[in-house]
């Protein structure tokens, strides 16, 4: 195992987890987000089994002074709550509400071949061109 | 409509958390699919090789669904393409804005319960919530 490797292996075990879990599902995601319609909770389910399984190996993980395969973690320090990080999320949930797809699942679904996805991953791709355009990295 | 799957999408969420975990572990990284994908654009030295892998996974792991079981991969809404377009725009933007999305955020932030993730997951979950409603009951339920 490298770290090439290793960041395969998870990408695969990430897609296999969305599809299982139902993510790639644009039809349940909505139905997710239909709290006064006919509310399919599965969704959370999702995000707890996700949650507590990463919340624990996180704080198993963090007690070792460097990853296996590169020189240091690079995990966010930011605590400040400002209006790009709301506006950020709430532009990303209309999109969301409307595709029933977020971006992980886009990507997963490309392999289906059909139209709607590679159109939305397509525009999605794009929005994120122009915010790098927007504010250089 | 979809049926509550609890037990399917619990397991697909330990095997997200377990993803997740890997990364970190192997690499230090956080799995935040918005910010792997949105770091490639432009592509950084040095800091490229394990963007494309994950992505070449997460297109690898979709594979096998599509070719034995690709009822998993099905739409089920319709939507128009300018729809599909001004979504995509949106998502793709706002997360970058946003610094994350449902994984980024939604998974490893909240793992870590930072502040800015919970409030990012809030967030996004309520104008979802808002678009979801005005699609399906003010608007029809197809755009």
């Amino acid at each position: 195992m490298n770290s090439a490797l290793a960041a395969f292996v998870a990408g695969v075990i990430f897609a296999m987890g969305l599809a299982i879990g139902g993510m790639t599902k644009p039809a349940k995601v909505v139905g997710f987000l239909d709290f006064t319609g006919n509310w399919d909770p599965s969704l959370m389910f999702v995000m707890g089994g996700a949650v507590m399984t990463h919340a624990i190996l996180y704080r198993l993980i963090r007690k070792r002074p460097t990853p296996l395969f590169t020189e240091a973690f690079s995990i966010p320090t930011r605590t400040d709550i400002d209006a790009r990080l709301l506006g950020g999320a709430a532009l990303f949930g209309v999109g969301w509400g409307l595709s029933g797809f977020c971006p992980g699942p886009a990507i997963t679904s490309l392999v289906s071949g059909q139209m709607s996805v590679l159109i939305f991953a397509a525009a999605m791709i794009g929005g994120m061109a122009l915010h790098s355009v927007k504010y250089k990295p | 409509m979809e049926q509550f799957t609890p037990i399917a999408s619990l397991c697909g969420g330990v095997l997200i958390g377990l993803s997740a975990s890997l990364l970190l572990l192997s690499d230090g990284k956080i799995a935040g699919i918005s910010g792997i994908v949105g770091g490639l654009l432009p592509p950084i030295k040095n800091d490229t090789a394990w963007r494309l892998l994950f992505i070449l996974g997460l297109l690898a792991g979709g594979l096998p669904f599509q070719l034995f079981l690709p009822e998993v991969l099905t739409i089920g809404i319709t939507r128009s393409t300018s729809t599909l377009i001004l979504a995509g725009l949106l998502v793709g933007f706002g997360t970058r804005v946003g610094n994350g999305c449902t994984s980024g955020h939604g998974v490893c932030g909240i793992s870590r319960l930072s502040p800015r993730s919970l409030i990012s997951t809030v967030t996004f979950i309520v104008t979802g919530a808002i678009t979801v409603y005005i699609m399906n009951y003010l608007l029809g339920g197809a755009l």
